[in-house]
């Protein structure tokens, strides 16, 4: 099943074009890293994936809805988490969970027993009660992203989840997504990191406003001739010309 | 150049910085190298007089970061990890405002950053608002350096930053270190300290520990061994559960482990993964972040 596909996708601002005509497609349970240097058009095309802004021309679904006529559904079926820490510091990390499945339409009795499974999984029972904003950092990326799966989205979206978390939660964060994609949570993920894209299934590397290249870091390696993904990213970055 | 001596800042319970004593020599680029909440920040606005010490002392240029604020305000140029500058004023009258405020012009003092100002030049007129995060980036620095400082502060100046853009930074830095300038750069990206002249490991408010890059990575405690194989996604599992294993952490398509170093520990490794096709198990110099995760 594909849970992104998408055909000459564009995005024009003016006369600026910020996404060229993008088409891929995303399986079910699939790790895809979407990676691109600053400016090369990655926020604009995940902003239109996640139904928050409408395509210039092309085609698109995500789970199964149009990204030109069903916005709010795919906003229902889908998770966000940005590294922007987005969870209300003041609410307890139950208020927030709950908070947040209420948001998605969840049943009181589904929140309460998903939330079991979180802080279960997590290890943080005792601290269910605790306002979120005493908490450590790590602790809170990795809330952050529990929050973001909570309501058992088909795709999670991932912008920069792991900037400037300390290298061991870094990696543990890591261990969390392998479990969401495990149980089959597709996720969509953007990093600076270039040690983490030799963790995705796939991934794409965005240039100008266009998806230069699509394959496994294993066979992109082999194609740029380069020894890790840092000397495939490096290539392609050196081609831009948009500044 | 700079100068602390256990210094500390609490805020509430929480040590943000604790205890840490720094000496950084003239023209030194010297990184802090940590993750968030590491305090860096905290740390910076010591230095840069914007805070007062909770226990401690520390000097800029020989003069005390409480008694001479003042004085020691007109001798560094800070650049905060927040982009602060003014978004409605264009690239040039950035430029000229930060010239003013330490009585000076753009003119006097341009030759010092002409080789990043002339990539910025064709954007003089567009307000700084509407500049790439890159351009922006490098705007900062400009406005950080107009009054000729003796030492840059630079906050993260790299976080969130493509690894080509960063790449070019780091080069801005060294020519502007070879002009005699003293840099204090932190960042959380670990792949970036070897960049530095000497570099502090900084994690959870407590200093970890100080020296250059080739030093830090030859003290590392113990073996270091790079294992990869067909499936990695069981791989750093089964190493973990590996008796003779102290750590194991992914690292990109192989794990880096590090063992108790018994008699034959590494074919008994051999015999408990024989079931991985394509087992590679070598050992490996440490990088700057393998060395970080074996001290926090």
């Amino acid at each position: 099943m594909k849970v992104i596909t998408a055909h000459n996708l564009t995005k024009r601002f003016g006369s600026f074009t910020a996404v060229d005509g993008i088409s891929f497609e995303v399986e079910k349970g699939e790790i895809f890293g979407f990676l691109g240097a600053n400016g090369a058009g990655k926020t604009t095309a995940m902003r239109m994936f996640c139904g928050l802004s409408r395509p210039t021309s092309g085609e698109a679904t995500v789970a199964g809805f149009d990204v030109f006529t069903q916005q709010e559904q795919i906003k229902r079926h889908i998770g966000y988490m940005s590294q922007k820490f987005s969870l209300y510091e003041d609410l307890t990390v139950k208020e927030n969970f709950t908070l947040f499945g209420g948001i998605y339409g969840m049943k009181p009795s589904q929140i309460r027993e998903n939330f079991g499974l979180t802080v279960g999984r997590l290890g943080i029972e005792k601290y269910a009660d605790t306002l979120v904003g005493g908490l450590p950092l790590g602790w809170k990326q990795k809330l952050a992203f529990s929050l973001s799966v909570f309501h058992s989205p088909e795709i999670v979206f991932l912008d920069e989840p792991t900037g400037g978390v300390d290298p061991v939660a870094r990696r543990q964060f890591w261990e969390m997504i392998y479990d969401a994609a495990d149980k089959g949570i597709t996720v969509f993920v953007t990093t600076h990191y270039m040690d983490e894209a030799e963790y995705c299934d796939r991934v794409s590397i965005m240039v100008d406003g266009r998806v230069e290249a699509l394959d496994s870091p294993r066979n992109l390696k082999q194609k740029f001739n380069a020894d890790d993904m840092y000397g495939v990213f490096l290539y392609l970055a050196r081609t831009a010309k948009r500044s | 150049m700079i100068s602390a001596i256990n210094i500390s800042k609490n805020y509430g319970g929480v040590r943000a910085v604790d205890s840490w004593s720094v000496e950084v020599k003239r023209g030194e680029l010297y990184g802090l190298i940590g993750p968030d909440g590491a305090g860096k920040t905290t740390f910076f606005r010591l230095l840069t007089t914007m805070l007062l010490p909770d226990g401690g002392s520390a000097t800029v240029a020989g003069m005390d970061i409480v008694k001479d604020f003042k004085k020691i305000r007109r001798i560094f140029g800070y650049m905060p990890g927040k982009f602060s500058l003014y978004e409605d004023l264009t690239v040039e009258e950035n430029l000229r405002f930060f010239a003013a405020l330490f009585e000076t012009t753009i003119e006097q003092n341009i030759h010092l950053v002409e080789e990043i100002y002339s990539q910025l030049r064709r954007f003089a007129d567009r307000p700084a608002g509407k500049l790439s995060g890159g351009m922006k980036q490098k705007l900062a620095l400009c406005c950080a350096m107009i009054h000729s400082p003796e030492v840059l502060f630079l906050d993260e100046p790299t976080t969130g930053v493509d690894v080509v853009s960063r790449r070019e930074f780091w080069e801005m830095l060294k020519t502007l270190k070879s002009k005699g300038l003293t840099i204090m750069v932190s960042t959380p990206y670990m792949d970036e300290a070897q960049m530095c002249d000497r570099i502090a490991l900084v994690s959870g408010g407590r200093f970890l520990g100080v020296d250059t890059p080739e030093n830090t990575v030859k003290n590392f405690d113990g073996k270091l061994f790079s294992v990869s194989a067909d499936s990695m996604k069981t791989l750093t599992a089964d190493l973990k559960a590996f008796p003779d294993t102290i750590t194991a952490f992914s690292f990109g398509d192989s794990v880096h482990l590090r063992i108790r170093d018994n008699d034959g520990s590494i074919d008994h490794l051999r015999q408990y993964l024989s079931n991985y096709k394509n087992l590679v198990i070598s050992e490996i110099q440490p990088a700057i972040e393998d060395c970080f995760m074996a001290k926090i």
